[in-house]
């Protein structure tokens, strides 16, 4: 027994350093985003009140299981014995005590990371809005402020906190950019919310992380983070180019396509991400600052039939 | 007292043949009622949800499913009479009793499929929103269970054809159904409170 | 006349699947030839699959686990294999419409048809037997409950080779599974197969609550039931709650494929977060229905192989119960990311968690069954103690991602994937591994072998830590999971590795399967043999009858006076059997083939319905019908042993028990 599980030790050890060592290139674990940050610490936080446990329970398992083996008669032996409240007392109170531990921390990080606040920014920096559309198996990307719309490549300035709206024109999917943080879902019909933030410049991955059928692997975005002055150049970009994205151009657009490249649309009709929202329902759709439901006009969505 | 012992042990024996065939139905029953429960949790999420199409106040006729409810209390109060018979062992009377159920509970299907095939008549069936879909599901699951124990009813009625009377095992099927019949019953007042009175008020 | 079948529907333009159907053919064919060649057939249908005796339907409800285990993993290994490869433009040998369907089978195959049938096994042998019953309170019920898991795995499997499977995950989320986006069978026999092999587990579930209600030996109160019985008590109340939920979640979602309805639907009005709402309003229950009963085995293991009673018998009994009542109302932590406001997360996420001190206590209490024991290193107790330090693991990983602003970032990641592998590999099936090599004797009379056994223990247990810590990885470096190929160069390593678990997790499966093979060859040896019926010098009642125990159980039943009756009764040096006493005629079921027609009439019914085919749904449907009709006009469903049959039966028992006697 022993000589099998020391191998297995040194093993785990070589493993996990390993791990460390390659801890500097995890995606999440190495954000560039406030939000990321935080749920970094959160996620180490939590781990190593749980590691107070969990490590001496392992530890206690092999020791007692060694001590207390048959072969060895010298261990005190007491075959009736089966209760004891001083231990009951300690391995309730432990394990609840650190979940109490873990339940306060929830319960704030719910309320400071909740993906719906707006970030505070520092003054005179105003966030950028982005709608983000899922499409099989794409993503599109409008910026209602500019007027412009891309595909599979959404790019926003370092330091200022971006407001994301949510949906999808297909299937459910996720939205997600590990290197900031939070992902949340996006779904036919409904809008969500997302406010994420780039501290530093970067050419970051972005992913759908639920499933969406036989695109899916390929549906990746880049999230390029990059100072103001080059932002503006971007968007310059977008606006020289010669597509555009109108409720004639859109079908064509999402109708389903694989490892679809990137796109750039120098001019999109306004009002298009409300119309695909409102589509699914019944030509209503929420409007977020005030939360209440508009009536979009059904016209520009007519000929934007559902898709097969 | 070995003998005293045998006979305990025998009567136990019989009575562990008896009882957990009540108690399990008993237990379906719950789990059915848990089926029920999530079903009216779907309807109550998705009551609002019209597509543009007919709400609640449009499409029901509070009359005809009063007739229904009367017409499904009513089936109680027969079976309850059959039962009584059958503890009595007076299968004729049980029988006659059972058969009265049957019809109404005939009937009460007969409403519903009336009103069922009214509703898709009209175009309004249950492809049309999500309303209608979690209404026709509710309500047809209910009617399912009806037909179930209809079919259940005719068995019954035919296994106890020209007997003169019943063993244990029969008055435990009969048991069974009695409990599944009031049990719909008290799920159609659900039905007919929370779906049809709150659809149309 | 066919419906949507056509010859197109056979897929042999795929190698793979060819060949997979190839080997099935042999296989198959080898097998009913050697039934054949023994002429077996009578023995089989009237000893096995019409039996109505819970040891034997426990038995095949393992052989169906095992079966599985081979089909769901043989998925996985494809997987792992398709990750090691598709990467930085290489394709990898299977492509997306294949891949997606392999996922979904291994993860729809591996609960339902591998987890859930050897949980059921499991209670099937060992329950009646620990709480001194003769059989189950509903025996053709259980039948039935057997042939509705066995034939939804045959539906599953048929789909191989006709048509194709579900692409669209393990759980179907709506709108990919709708018929807009999976118009294909695919989905249809996804959801044919669950719902019958529901059906057959909430009978089952039914059936052993009533048991251990009302057919407990005189004297056991619920405060003197082994844990064991216990956990499965816990486990059919869960049952019980969480499969009619299923239930309607298929129903549900095959209405809307079917009739068109708008339940799940992107339009109409249709709500796709509702569907997940349901469905882990029985997923979540599910995965405590798994775990509580081999949260049982390895308190029985430890507290047998510790030579001492269990630690805080009441403690475990409350824990358990708690985790019960607790895995209800849990549910949304699946879907964190669906954008609920911060209190409704803050409180699926609390209640989550909470669920790890009871869960907790539990490890500590094995713990303490082993301090100040004697513990022997029995194969199953390396199960045990592999089971502790893994399943510590898991538990930790489960609350990062309970907390809701971690799984922001972890949800629908590989680490996902990691952690759930790690508590049901690390705890169900460790512990089911675990249990079968505890109960083999008494199922069989001879012992599995050992050797083999702790072989196999460490091919699964390294095995597990390289094929799944670098999942956890991955799931930090933003790999989701389901990706059927990738270009980050990153991810290659850590895939390789896994894939190297994957091999050395096979290297534990053949090991197993020796074991198997070893044990039944040396059946007949002397130390193999259990002729007492107690090999392990255990405490509770099933080991008190003969191994194998008579069809009956307990020729007379055994009265408790005490937790583990079974002990004080060796202590006391009374006679838990009573030999010799004053037997009486046993009251018996039947056999029956109404269980096996049932399951064969709904399989009609499954394969019918996907297919569109509805004449033949339509002959399944008036099947079960007709055969449960037939059933209910049979009077004739039991009878008497009479006392010269049990004191044969008997004596023999107490020749043996005497001969081993004297031979030590």
């Amino acid at each position: 027994m022993k000589k099998k599980i020391l191998p297995r030790l040194t093993k785990l050890v070589s493993l996990s350093s390993a791990v460390l060592l390659a801890g500097c290139t995890w995606d999440t674990l190495d954000p560039k985003g406030v939000i990321g940050l935080q749920e970094k610490s959160l996620i180490l936080t939590s781990v190593f009140a749980m590691l107070l446990v969990v490590v001496p329970v392992c530890i206690l398992t092999l020791v007692f299981a060694w001590h207390y083996r048959q072969s060895n008669t010298a261990a005190e032996y007491l075959p009736k014995w089966s209760h004891s409240n001083k231990i009951e007392v300690i391995i309730w109170a432990v394990p609840s005590l650190i979940i109490l531990f873990l339940a306060v921390l929830t319960y704030q990080t719910c309320h400071s990371l909740d993906p719906y606040k707006p970030l505070e920014a520092e003054a005179n920096v105003k966030p950028i809005h982005v709608d983000v559309v899922a499409l099989d198996w794409k993503w599109l990307f409008i910026y209602p402020d500019e007027g412009i719309a891309t595909v599979n490549q959404m790019a926003m300035p370092v330091n200022t906190p971006v407001d994301f709206r949510i949906t999808s024109d297909s299937v459910m999917n996720s939205f997600f950019i590990p290197r900031l943080g939070t992902m949340i879902y996006a779904m036919a019909g409904m809008q969500t919310q997302l406010h994420l933030i780039a501290n530093e410049a970067g050419d970051f991955l972005g992913e759908s992380s639920n499933f969406s059928g036989r695109g899916f692997s390929d549906m990746r975005f880049r999230a390029l983070a990059m100072p103001a002055d080059q932002y503006s150049a971007w968007v310059e970009k977008v606006k020289a180019s010669s597509e555009q994205l109108d409720s004639a151009s859109y079908p064509k657009l999402a109708a389903p396509s694989e490892a679809n490249p990137v796109e750039y649309f120098s001019h999109v009709d306004t009002g298009l991400f409300d119309d695909i929202v409102a589509k699914y329902n019944n030509g209503m759709v929420m409007d977020k600052s005030t939360g209440k439901m508009l009536h979009v006009q059904q016209s520009a969505m007519s000929d934007m039939n559902m898709k097969e | 007292m070995a003998q005293n012992m045998t006979a305990d042990a025998a009567h136990a024996h019989d009575e562990h043949h008896e009882s957990p065939v009540v108690f399990g139905f008993w237990l379906y029953l719950m789990t059915d009622c848990i089926i029920f429960g999530t079903l009216f949790a779907v309807f109550a999420v998705l009551r609002d949800q019209f597509a543009g199409g007919p709400t609640g106040h449009e499409v029901f006729e509070l009359s005809g499913v009063g007739i229904e409810t009367a017409i499904l209390l009513f089936s109680s109060i027969t079976y309850g009479f059959g039962m009584i018979a059958a503890h009595e062992n007076k299968v004729s009377t049980m029988r006659t009793w059972l058969g009265v159920t049957f019809l109404l509970g005939l009937g009460f299907l007969f409403m519903e499929i009336r009103e069922f095939s009214h509703m898709v008549a009209e175009g309004n069936g249950p492809d049309r929103s999500a309303f209608l879909s979690a209404f026709f599901t509710l309500v047809g699951t209910h009617g399912l269970h009806v037909t179930c124990g209809l079919l259940w009813m005719a068995v019954l009625l035919f296994q106890t054809a020209g007997k003169t009377e019943l063993n244990e095992r029969m008055i435990g099927k009969l048991t069974c159904l009695s409990l599944f019949w009031h049990f719909l019953d008290i799920v159609w007042i659900c039905v007919f409170t929370f779906v049809y009175l709150m659809g149309v008020l | 006349m066919f419906g949507k079948l056509t010859l197109s529907a056979i897929p042999y333009d795929v190698p793979i699947l060819v060949g997979t159907f190839i080997g099935a053919a042999i296989a198959g064919l080898a097998v009913v030839g050697l039934i054949t060649y023994y002429g077996k057939w009578g023995y089989l249908w009237r000893e096995w699959l019409t039996s109505v005796d819970h040891k034997r339907i426990g038995v095949m409800y393992i052989v169906v686990a095992l079966v599985a285990l081979f089909r769901g993993f043989a998925d996985a290994i494809m997987m792992r294999s398709q990750l090691a490869l598709a990467y930085a433009g290489n394709p990898g040998y299977l492509p997306p419409h294949h891949y997606d369907q392999i996922f979904s089978a291994h993860g729809t195959i591996m609960i339902f048809f591998m987890a859930m049938a050897f949980m059921q096994g499991l209670m099937n042998i060992v329950v009646p037997l620990q709480i001194g019953a003769r059989d189950v309170a509903f025996p053709f019920v259980n039948t039935l409950s057997f042939w509705m898991t066995t034939i939804s795995f045959l539906l599953v499997n048929v789909s191989l080779f006709i048509g194709e499977f579900s692409q669209c995950g393990w759980l179907a989320y709506p709108p990919l599974s709708e018929q807009q986006f999976s118009p294909g069978v695919g989905v249809d026999y996804y959801i044919w197969a669950v719902q019958l092999s529901g059906v057959g587990t909430l009978l089952t579930g039914v059936n052993f609550f009533a048991t251990i209600v009302k057919m407990r030996a005189p004297g056991m109160t619920y405060m003197r039931m082994p844990v064991f019985t216990w956990t499965i008590f816990c486990t059919t109340v869960l049952i019980m709650v969480a499969f009619p939920i299923l239930t309607v979640a298929m129903g549900l979602l095959g209405l809307d494929r079917y009739l068109g309805m708008h339940f799940f639907t992107n339009d109409g009005g249709g709500n796709q977060m509702l569907y997940l709402s349901v469905i882990w309003g029985w997923g979540h229950p599910e995965v405590y229905i798994l775990v509580l009963p081999a949260f049982g085995a390895f308190s029985e293991i430890t507290q047998t192989f510790s030579r001492k009673p269990l630690f805080g018998y009441k403690t475990m009994v409350y824990a358990t119960a708690s985790i019960m009542v607790l895995s209800l109302v849990v549910w949304v932590h699946h879907f964190f990311t669906m954008g609920a406001g911060p209190n409704v997360n803050a409180f699926f996420g609390i209640m989550t968690m909470i669920i790890a001190v009871p869960t907790g206590v539990k490890i500590f209490n094995w713990l303490f069954t082993m301090y100040k024991g004697r513990v022997e290193f029995h194969a199953t107790m390396y199960w045990v103690i592999g089971f502790m330090i893994t399943f510590s693991i898991g538990g930790m990983t489960g609350v990062m991602l309970a907390i809701p602003a971690s799984d922001f970032v972890l949800h629908n990641s590989l680490f996902v994937i990691a952690h759930f592998h790690n508590v049901i590999i690390g705890g169900v099936y460790f512990g089911y591994v675990a249990a079968m090599n505890f109960w083999f004797p008494k199922a069989f009379g001879f012992k599995l072998n050992e050797a083999w056994g702790k072989r196999a223990f460490w091919l699964w247990f390294v095995g597990f830590y390289f094929a799944f810590m670098p999942l956890y990885v991955l799931g930090f470096e933003g790999m989701t999971r389901r990706m059927n190929h990738y270009d980050n160069p990153e991810w290659h390593m850590w895939l390789l590795i896994a894939e190297v678990g994957a091999v050395l997790i096979a290297g534990g499966i053949v090991c197993q399967l020796t074991q198997l093979y070893v044990s039944i060859r040396d059946r007949n040896l002397a130390e193999n043999r259990d002729l007492t019926g107690d090999p392990w010098n255990a405490r509770t009642l099933e080991w008190s009858t003969s191994s194998p125990p008579p069809f009956y159980n307990f020729a007379i039943l055994p009265e408790v006076h005490e937790l583990d009756a079974f002990a004080h009764d060796k202590e006391a040096g009374i006679d838990t059997r009573q030999a010799g006493g004053n037997y009486q005629p046993i009251h018996m079921p039947k056999n029956t083939a109404c269980g096996f027609l049932i399951g064969a009439f709904s399989f009609v019914l499954g394969f019918g319905a996907v297919w569109y085919i509805w004449w033949l749904a339509a002959v399944g449907l008036i099947g079960v019908i007709a055969t449960v009709i037939a059933r209910s006009a049979n009077n004739d469903v039991d009878y008497y042993v009479p006392v010269s049959e049990v004191v044969r039966i008997e004596q023999e028992h107490s020749h043996n028990l005497m001969a081993a006697q004297a031979a030590e």
